[in-house]
């Protein structure tokens, strides 16, 4: 931890930051969520630092509010999409033969189909709430670490350390947990930070689309829907979001960045 | 049988199978989730007894499995069938429609792939020096922005505040080539901007690894220049990945599209999508589910096949 590159600690503190944020969103913010309290879209003043929206309600208490549902349907959707994820491609890893074959067989199928057009069709017959949208989300990208959390198992299943646990009769749950896991961590860390970006992007677009979080909660993708028409006649309000996820992501990036080379710098080889 | 053949027909059956699948897989889910049709056009107050007689109406009653078939045969006819809320033929609707996302999607191809592999080529020539490092910079600032919102961005700054193009790209048949490509201007930038991203990064990281085998090194120990290396010894070793990498990239494409039409009320499948998840019209969101599915599978089919082409190892079998 202590050679840690000026880019990975600027991308931790910022993360840090908006996650910081997200918690304390209510003593943070200076009005309320949907309290109106100006007129449509004024310009940003001493009074409402970035203006207010579509229907007077002040933006930065908005962007703040966003900022939590945003960051936390997100979380839910990345835990739930690596529990799910990473404990079904390690048990194919461990079962192999026709276990394997089922769920890998399976998640070729759901990945042929990509994931934004999946859960719009899963959204057109379930009524969208914020418990809807994690458990879409989170299976579909599942899929995603499925892969790549089997492709590591595969090869940690084969070493001598795995094949001592075996014989000295361990079951397959401290095979997973104790023998596996601890040498999956680091790929499946810096996968982390990526699949969480997808979720920030994935939730902001469908709410965008009218099929994410429905008003009057507010969340990034949702202020550029009410905020659009403003752009035409110049007036940026739908332009925040852009700046917030922009940096949550590329933050984010740099700290999933650093974690993928103090795990590849340990392998040999040119370049 | 030539393995070249071999692997193609293996390829392309697998494709095949595929898109069976994800037709049954994308018929499922409506099947399996709460909700049907019948309670789509009545709402959620209906009474049971009128859902019952809906349902009678427009053949819900009878098992999945035959519906499933014949769906899935009317779809190999052409016969989509009706949207719910206007009743229209869905197969007409979407005609027109599924021509202007192509007509979109095939501009932003044409201006982005050959400009992601020249970005990717120069990123690799002044590796780890500024214009690498810029061209990094910015390919990761638009991989973290949404498409809808580098749209917004753009309209707001080159069409109202440059007075550039137009923020809405209204087409319709009576426009002419020339007004055509002026209306879809901002949109093709923004699925410029998006792909080129991950196709000039994708690139990049294809060349590099060629970059690493020995014969490169043998070819800068007999003292090449850097061109030469990368466009002799490089460039024809990684263009099965990168033909790769442009393929799946056509195939995100695609799916931009969807959001990017939103954006810029374009009158294309995407929007006509959208429209109709809102409406909870499922015969309109099974068509378009699957029509998307099937381009989406089809790309990544041909990106597979090229690249069984492109390898000379299988080319010469022994």
């Amino acid at each position: 931890m202590k050679n840690i590159p000026i880019s990975a600690a600027i991308g931790l503190f910022l993360t840090a930051m908006y996650f910081v944020g997200a918690i304390f969103a209510p003593l943070l913010a200076p009005y309320g969520m949907a309290e109106v309290v100006g007129d449509v879209w004024e310009p940003s003043s001493s009074e409402y630092l970035l203006g207010t929206d579509n229907i007077g309600r002040d933006l930065l208490s908005r962007m703040i509010y966003g900022g939590r549902t945003t960051i936390f349907v997100a979380t839910m959707a990345t835990i739930l999409s690596f529990t799910t994820g990473s404990i079904l491609g390690f048990l194919a890893a461990v079962l192999g033969g026709w276990a394997d074959q089922v769920m890998s067989r399976t998640v070729d199928l759901i990945m042929s189909i990509p994931s934004l057009i999946t859960a719009l069709v899963v959204l057109a017959m379930v009524p969208v709430t914020i418990p809807v949208l994690i458990l879409v989300m989170g299976f579909l990208d599942a899929t995603r670490v499925y892969r790549l959390a089997r492709a590591v198992a595969v090869d940690i299943n084969v070493m001598d350390y795995v094949e001592a646990a075996k014989l000295r009769g361990e079951g397959r749950a401290w095979v997973i947990f104790r023998e596996i896991l601890p040498n999956a961590l680091s790929p499946l860390v810096a996968e982390l930070g990526l699949r969480f970006i997808f979720m920030v992007l994935f939730i902001s677009t469908l709410s965008f689309l009218g099929l994410g979080v429905q008003p009057p909660l507010a969340d990034w993708g949702g202020i550029v829907k009410e905020n659009k028409d403003g752009i035409v006649y110049g007036i940026g309000a739908a332009l925040y979001p852009a700046v917030a996820i922009a940096t949550l992501a590329i933050s984010v990036n740099l700290v999933a960045d650093w974690v993928l080379n103090r795990t590849t710098s340990l392998k040999g080889g040119r370049g | 049988m030539h393995p070249i053949v071999k692997l193609v027909s293996q390829r392309f059956a697998l494709g095949l199978l595929l898109l069976f699948g994800a037709s049954a897989m994308i018929f499922g889910l409506t099947e399996a989730l709460p909700g049907d049709a019948a309670q789509a056009v009545l709402g959620q107050s209906a009474t049971p007894e009128s859902l019952a007689n809906l349902r009678e109406e427009m053949g819900l009653d009878r098992p999945a499995l035959t519906r499933y078939f014949e769906w899935l045969g009317g779809i190999l006819q052409g016969d989509l069938g009706q949207s719910l809320t206007n009743k229209l033929d869905i197969a007409e609707s979407i005609g027109n429609r599924l021509g202007n996302t192509l007509f979109l999607a095939f501009w932003a191809a044409i201006v982005s792939v050959p400009l992601a592999i020249f970005l990717g080529l120069l990123a690799v020539r002044y590796r780890n020096r500024w214009p690498d490092k810029l061209i990094s910079a910015v390919t990761l600032t638009t991989i973290s922005i949404p498409e809808f919102l580098i749209g917004y961005v753009l309209v707001y700054f080159v069409a109202v505040k440059l007075g550039m193009f137009s923020p809405l790209a209204m087409i319709n048949d009576s426009m002419s080539l020339g007004q055509k490509l002026n209306a879809i201007a901002l949109p093709v930038i923004v699925l410029t901007m998006v792909v080129l991203a991950h196709m000039m990064r994708m690139t990049r990281a294809a060349i590099l690894n060629v970059m690493q085998s020995a014969y490169i090194e043998t070819a800068e120990l007999k003292g090449l220049t850097n061109f030469t290396i990368i466009y002799r010894h490089a460039l024809p070793n990684a263009i099965a990945p990168i033909v790769n990498v442009v393929m799946l990239n056509l195939a995100y494409l695609v799916v931009g599209v969807v959001v990017v039409e939103v954006v810029f009320v374009y009158p294309g499948m995407g929007q006509y999508l959208v429209d109709h998840v809102t409406k909870r019209d499922v015969p309109v969101v099974l068509a378009c589910g699957v029509i998307f599915a099937a381009i989406y599978i089809g790309l990544n089919m041909l990106a597979d096949i090229v690249a069984i082409l492109a390898n000379p190892r299988l080319r010469h079998p022994k």
